[in-house]
């Protein structure tokens, strides 16, 4: 089970970063099927009316559409792919930030490492 | 069908001079999950046993899809006794017929499922199977009838955590969602991923009902820590201050 959800947090939102990973990482393509809600909560271990509250979201935010006859349908909508992406890629890329700003980095230097764990790994794979 | 499957109010249950209940209101709507958690002692099993019937209300009123426990509510309900109540001859089939005998909603296709995922061999004499056994058991036939309320008393107590697993699997993949399920423990932080809502009880009264989801928006902690925080027992040696610190 890689729920990985945390107790101590509301779970319907931990739900829904889940799913959306599994959206944008293709693991269910654009055009498929979701699996039922039943079968979502038993996977996750959760009460089926807290993953309906996600999947309601995801439906909300345009990741999958409800399809009168084969249910819910991951979007075809490549725009809305690539917007969900950049909007989470943005949450992270502030998270970075924000831990590294805790252990005192200033925010070019935060970047700059990054920069230089880029240059390290290229210059490890042509060796 | 009632809209609210349980209507509880101002209700009291007195053994002697004890209190078990102490002023209950409690309404519970159909598709839920709720947890009825409190420590020891706390009127759990009370409740429980009132709500199916075995125990009658020294005051106040309490409605099961409308009607007061009786004939028609022992139709509706199905019960998980927190001690184990079976004929030490018996086998498993003999509990299955029985169950099958006894309760017209029960369901022998989802019984033998049930045996089968939980690898119960329904030849087994009930003795000697483990105490854990002996609980899935018990859930298997539960489960198995098409109840509208499951009452289900300290189901995972005495199993190991895989067991626990496999409990709460059935519970999730078996009620329908015109049922509701109570499932009374302290074993919180087991169970609170299925829970839709929690009922607090302390010493006869409820003192928290609530969506689990709001808990944890609200206290920013889990309901089991939070269960932790409102129940918190003094140490003995109160006053300690390096004592009292876990």
């Amino acid at each position: 089970m890689d729920f990985q959800l945390d107790n101590n947090l509301p779970i319907w939102p931990q739900l829904l970063e889940r799913m959306t990973e599994r959206i944008l990482t293709r693991r269910y393509p654009p055009g498929s099927k979701l699996p039922s809600v039943r079968e979502l909560a038993l996977e996750a271990g959760v009460n089926p009316n807290t993953m309906q509250r996600a999947l309601s979201q995801l439906e909300a935010n345009g990741l999958v559409v409800t399809n009168r006859t084969a249910g819910r349908v991951v979007t075809e909508d490549e725009a809305v792919l690539d917007a969900t992406r950049c909007r989470l890629a943005q949450e992270r890329i502030a998270q970075y930030f924000s831990g590294m700003a805790k252990i005192g980095y200033a925010e070019d230097d935060a970047a700059a490492l990054i920069a230089e764990r880029k240059e390290q790994k290229n210059g490890s794979e042509s060796d | 069908m009632e809209a609210n499957l349980i209507e509880i109010h101002g209700l009291r249950k007195q053994f002697g001079s004890l209190a078990a209940l102490d002023g209950v209101d409690l309404t519970v709507g159909r598709g839920k999950i709720v947890g009825l958690l409190g420590p020891n002692g706390s009127g759990k099993t009370t409740l429980i046993k009132i709500l199916n019937g075995l125990l009658c209300p020294t005051a106040g009123s309490v409605l099961v899809d409308g009607h007061a426990p009786g004939l028609y509510t022992k139709a509706a309900v199905s019960y998980l006794p927190d001690k184990p109540y079976f004929a030490p001859w018996m086998r498993v089939r003999d509990a299955i017929e029985l169950f099958q005998d006894f309760y017209k909603d029960f369901d022998r296709v989802k019984a033998d499922d049930m045996c089968r995922m939980m690898e119960l061999d329904e030849s087994r004499q009930i003795k000697t199977l483990s105490k854990g056994t002996q609980e899935k058991m018990q859930l298997m036939l539960v489960m198995s009838r098409h109840a509208q309320l499951y009452l289900l008393d300290e189901p995972i107590a005495g199993v190991d955590p895989a067991a626990r697993d496999a409990i709460l699997d059935t519970i999730l993949t078996n009620y329908c969602e015109n049922s509701t399920v109570v499932i009374s423990t302290h074993l919180i932080s087991d169970i609170e991923k299925v829970l839709d809502e929690a009922v607090f009880l302390k010493k006869g009264r409820i003192v928290l009902h609530d969506s689990v989801e709001a808990i944890r928006e609200r206290e920013g902690k889990s309901v089991d820590a939070y269960f932790r925080e409102v129940f918190r027992v003094a140490p003995v040696n109160g006053g300690n201050e390096t004592c009292s610190e876990n």
